[in-house]
């Protein structure tokens, strides 16, 4: 599986993304740079966590008319596997792949903190090696994770199965205390209508090695590397 | 030229933690007739055009592409003719 990371300026989870994917998992990996234009190589493209463009207007807001988010968008649109993190997961709602928005934490406060999530659906190409229900635990760092959407837009998430992850407490039971930023329906990750582009708060890269306190962001990378293998196998590729 | 003064609110179904805040904030320091703030974004831009139309067609287009987020903010525009970019 090639693996690509997009670097925009202020991208800070770029390296973290791109160690895991290479160092931890031996994927063939690289970075793009957001004056880059050709992904055409790449199964994956990573949209990393950081402050692209400062979080200027918006989080995500200047990213998203980087020159190469135009051809995330054709590559998503034509079955490529996105995973937007954190920042990325900003970028790819402002870019319109993932609808709604992230808003400024309830909290007014910068989250850094583990959580919990409880995994929505396990059939995806993110999470085809979890079971549903199962609870997760993975860390999060941002002040505007506030996921907001209009009450047609989050009914129609739900009836399609597009919520991934929802914050959760440890036995996997919803409730106010465990939802660190005030995200409607507890929503930590979406899929698209295609479910090939996931977009998610927390931080996966930052949990799949156990000398960092644990190792569940390794799901993520598994499930991915078990689809690539699946579409392999079947002739996909 | 032409002045564009431009306000982005957040739409009036999103909490708005931060006017919430500067609420409690002004309460505590006596301000108790200030029942509710709602804080957004004030823009200004200097647009080289030749028609009020024209100057407030580019900074609505402008908003929406790129200053506001429909999906959790409204705006308003108001252009005036001014005398350079000053």
């Amino acid at each position: 599986m090639n693996v690509g990371v997009i670097v925009f300026p202020g991208s800070n989870c770029d390296h973290d993304a791109y160690h895991v994917a290479r160092h931890v998992f031996g994927l063939r990996a690289r970075f793009v740079w957001h004056k880059e234009t050709a992904l055409s190589d790449l199964d994956l493209v990573i949209v990393p966590g950081g402050f692209s463009y400062g979080d200027y207007l918006r989080a995500g807001a200047v990213a998203r008319f980087s020159p190469i988010m135009e051809r995330v968008v054709a590559f998503a649109e034509a079955g490529g596997l996105v995973l937007g993190i954190c920042n990325g997961f900003q970028v790819l709602c402002e870019s319109g792949l993932l609808p709604g928005a992230l808003l400024r934490n309830a909290s007014l406060r910068f989250a850094c903190k583990w959580v919990h999530l409880r995994v929505e659906n396990a059939d995806t190409p993110f999470t085809n090696q979890l079971q549903p229900g199962q609870v997760l635990r993975i860390p999060i760092a941002h002040g505007e994770g506030n996921y907001f959407a209009s009450e047609e837009t989050l009914d129609m998430l739900e009836a399609n199965r597009r919520v991934a992850f929802r914050y959760a407490a440890a036995d996997g039971t919803l409730n106010a205390a465990s939802n660190p930023n005030g995200s409607l329906h507890a929503i930590a990750g979406i899929i698209n209508a295609q479910g090939n582009v996931l977009g998610m708060m927390p931080h996966p890269e930052r949990c799949a090695e156990s000398i960092l306190g644990g190792t569940d962001g390794a799901h993520i990378f598994r499930s991915l590397m078990a689809h690539a293998a699946h579409r392999l196998a079947a002739g996909h590729i | 030229m032409y002045k564009a003064v431009i306000t982005v609110t957040l739409r009036p179904s999103i909490l708005d933690p931060q006017g919430k805040a500067a609420q409690h904030a002004l309460a505590t320091l006596g301000f108790e007739a200030i029942a509710r703030v709602r804080v957004g974004k004030f823009v200004e831009m200097w647009i080289n055009e030749e028609s009020a139309d024209a100057a407030y067609i580019a900074a609505t287009a402008a908003c929406e592409k790129l200053l506001a987020n429909p999906v959790m903010e409204n705006f308003h525009v108001e252009v005036a003719k001014v005398s350079d970019a000053g």
